[in-house]
């Protein structure tokens, strides 16, 4: 699914990603921890291929295909979804109208119809009740005064409607509270197939309680230090990141 | 917004040139002689068949605009407008007049058949052709055709070209015309009045909500010249109407001129609710032709808990200099005015509104949305004042604009007076940019560029297109997003 070698990539001229090798198996789900500033949003923004970061070596391949080479929106339709870490608010577009043009954008970009307004209002509302997503929200501006619950359920709605094959999760547990991690997990959980992938980006283990993950990474300084089994993340849950940090 | 896919269809359409209304009709034009006189407008009225105090008004007018000067105070940048080079008649041959639908040109029919515009009665009622709208067809001087009349007339009201109302309703015509704006007004103003072609007249009576939508479509066609609206539309005593003005030119390499005047009369318990979609020829991406629009709209809510409101799409024009306004006059009385000014390429907009507050208790609320995109400048100016007798006024404000890329300039110029101290003014104005995160957040769920600027864009004026007319806001949409086209890149 996923194939990443010897990235490296700066922002600003600095170099953040400092030769990243990881490779992702259909159907598998890997765990990216590490301390702040170790490069894990960076490496979630460069796969969703953000702006701002020059990639200075490396290759990243993604069905085998080059993403690099991809824009934004082509990556998106190709199957690649980002939930943000902190979603970005757009004033006067409906929750339900953002879905509906994000929606209909990938399907044309793909080459098939678009969907007609009773699908989609079916479509919606399940997604949205499975993951206790209001009416009333949908109908409101896009994560415009949502609370940090919202943004994150909203988030995991808009990959269950989008139906990606890799899902990048950056900080989805963050500013959430037991019960909205677990709902929110739910329904990550309910999108596990043998055909998707997900690289879920954190800095505790609780939400891998939920999420269990096959594979996970320390990350420190740009570069992968050490990969393992679930087992691993709770040995970083016990004894911190200082060990990693020190070798890298 | 299923607009949005549709806009992005349309868009890719169209070919290099965005504008779709760009062609122009090979028809055979009668045109007066270049440049401006006496004589000239002595032909005008001629052709008009106009009795002799119209006449005179029309020569009072242009005596005095020969003294004056163009005003320089807005915030645009064009050469000297050369009144001498224009034509200030055109008018199709075979139609000097309105006629009834079967006897109109049917070149002419073909054009507004291209536009969209309904002109086929039966094809409305039965449903074929867009919405139940009356419309007057005006093409460069003339009025060539005014649907529904007679429909209208069944109601008592009046709905045809203002150069049939001079003829057949001078009683109204002499009460009303230059009541609102008086033909000493504005050194556009005056010259409108001086050599006015065409444009439309409503008359509703007492008591009667208008059936229908009314509607003017307003096109220009023939080279160098000038089109001179005049519109005026009277309400009477707890009558109701809405109106719709529609505006579109070829594209051609030089200026062309539209310097219109609307006067709107609401008296007690009365009603106009009057909307713009401006799409002329803005000029191509380097500034090249397109329309010089240099306009004076005011409302005058004469009557107690009259109301005037006026709502604008602006997306065409090189330049637009527009300040729809209402004099609150009635006690209660009440203005709107809802504007969405997009601007883009080089186009230059100054526009805003003025709310006059004479009466007690008079009330108004401003809501406008300035777009900046290219290298154009945009600029809201507004003015809201209270009388010393306009006990409690009320005056809301909100002036938003948004940037789209570096090169553009978004400016707000709000005057604000108030010689009674029981008046209660507010303003709020933000100003803000199209972020790259928003832009990025759209792209990673798969929209391209464009469907992202069409998707925020249309959230940042929702509180605007809620005010049109329902079957004009789908349409909106889409120009909105046709009117960014290559906005970023």
């Amino acid at each position: 699914m996923l194939e990443i070698k010897n990235l490296h990539a700066n922002v600003d001229g600095n170099e953040i990603l400092r030769g990243i090798n990881l490779t992702i198996k259909p159907g598998e789900v890997h765990a990216i921890m590490g301390p702040n500033g170790s490069g894990k949003s960076t490496l979630s923004y460069v796969l969703a291929g953000k702006d701002d970061y020059e990639i200075t070596e490396g290759e990243i391949l993604f069905k085998g295909e080059n993403l690099l080479e991809m824009s934004p929106d082509e990556r998106a339709a190709a199957g690649v979804f980002l939930a943000f870490q902190y979603p970005i608010e757009i004033p006067g577009v409906a929750t339900m109208t953002f879905l509906r043009t994000a929606m209909n954008a990938q399907r044309k970009a793909r080459g098939e119809a678009e969907l007609n307004t009773p699908d989609f209002m079916k479509i919606v509302k399940q997604k949205a009740s499975e993951l206790k997503v209001s009416p009333e929200m949908l109908k409101r501006p896009l994560n415009v005064g949502f609370s940090g619950g919202e943004k994150k359920r909203n988030e995991i709605m808009q990959m269950a409607l989008l139906e990606p094959s890799l899902c990048v999760l950056d900080e989805t547990d963050s500013g959430l509270d037991i019960d909205a991690l677990r709902v929110v997990s739910d329904g990550v959980n309910a999108l596990r197939s043998p055909e998707r992938s997900m690289l879920v980006i954190t800095h505790y283990q609780r939400l891998l309680d939920h999420i269990i993950p096959d594979v996970v990474h320390v990350m420190s300084a740009g570069k992968i230090v050490k990969s393992g089994g679930k087992e691993l993340a709770l040995e970083l849950e016990e004894n911190g990141y200082a060990d990693y940090v020190n070798a890298a | 917004m299923p607009a949005v896919q549709e806009t992005i269809e349309q868009v890719k359409e169209i070919d290099v040139d965005k504008y779709k209304y760009g062609f122009v009709t090979d028809i055979e034009m009668e045109l007066a002689p270049k440049g401006l006189s006496e004589d000239i407008v002595r032909f005008i009225s001629a052709k008009k068949e106009e009795p002799e105090w119209m006449l005179e008004w029309r020569l009072d007018a242009y005596r005095r605009w020969r003294t004056m000067e163009e005003p320089t105070w807005a915030r645009v940048d064009y050469p000297k407008i050369d009144f001498e080079d224009l034509y200030y008649y055109a008018a199709p041959k075979s139609s000097p007049g309105p006629k009834s639908l079967d006897e109109v040109d049917p070149e002419l029919l073909e054009t507004y058949k291209k536009l969209g515009i309904p002109l086929n009665e039966q094809a409305v009622l039965a449903g074929v052709e867009g919405a139940r709208v009356a419309v007057d067809a005006v093409f460069d001087s003339v009025s060539v055709v005014t649907t529904f009349k007679d429909e209208l007339a069944k109601s008592g009201v009046i709905f045809c070209s203002i150069s049939e109302a001079v003829r057949e309703h001078p009683e109204l015509v002499k009460k009303y015309l230059g009541s609102v704006v008086p033909s000493t007004d504005n050194f556009y103003a005056t010259l409108n009045a001086a050599v006015f072609s065409d444009g439309s007249f409503v008359y509703i009576p007492k008591g009667v909500r208008c059936p229908m939508e009314l509607s003017t479509y307003f096109r220009i066609n023939e080279e160098k010249t000038g089109q001179f609206e005049r519109t005026l539309i009277i309400a009477e005593e707890g009558s109701y109407v809405s109106y719709l003005e529609g505006c579109t030119a070829p594209m051609r390499d030089e200026n062309q001129l539209h310097a219109a005047v609307v006067e709107l009369v609401t008296l007690d318990d009365a009603e106009i609710k009057y909307s713009t979609v401006q799409n002329w020829y803005p000029g191509d991406a380097e500034g090249k032709g397109g329309i010089y629009n240099f306009v004076t709209k005011r409302g005058d809510c004469r009557g107690k808990n009259s109301k005037i409101s006026w709502t604008q799409v602006e997306t065409g024009s090189a330049i637009t200099w527009k300040y729809p306004s209402c004099i609150l006059r009635g006690e209660n009385s009440r203005g709107e005015f809802y504007s969405i000014a997009i601007s883009n390429g080089k186009q230059q907009v100054d526009s805003g509104t003025k709310m006059i507050h004479l009466g007690k208790n008079s009330s108004s609320r401003i809501i406008s949305k300035g777009i900046s995109a290219g290298r154009s400048q945009n600029t809201y100016r507004g003015l809201v004042s209270a009388h010393r007798k306009a006990a409690g006024a009320r005056n809301f404000t909100q002036c938003d604009s948004l940037l789209i890329g570096d090169q553009c300039g978004a400016h707000t110029v709000p005057y604000i007076e108030s010689k009674n101290s029981t008046a209660v003014f507010e303003h709020e104005a933000t100003t803000s940019k199209i972020s790259d995160d928003q832009m990025f957040y759209c792209q990673q769920r798969g929209m391209s560029d464009e469907e992202a600027i069409a998707l925020i864009v249309n959230g940042f004026v929702r509180d605007v297109i809620q005010q049109l007319p329902m079957e004009f806001m789908a349409e909106t949409q889409k120009l909105i997003g046709i009117s960014l086209e290559g906005s970023v890149g």
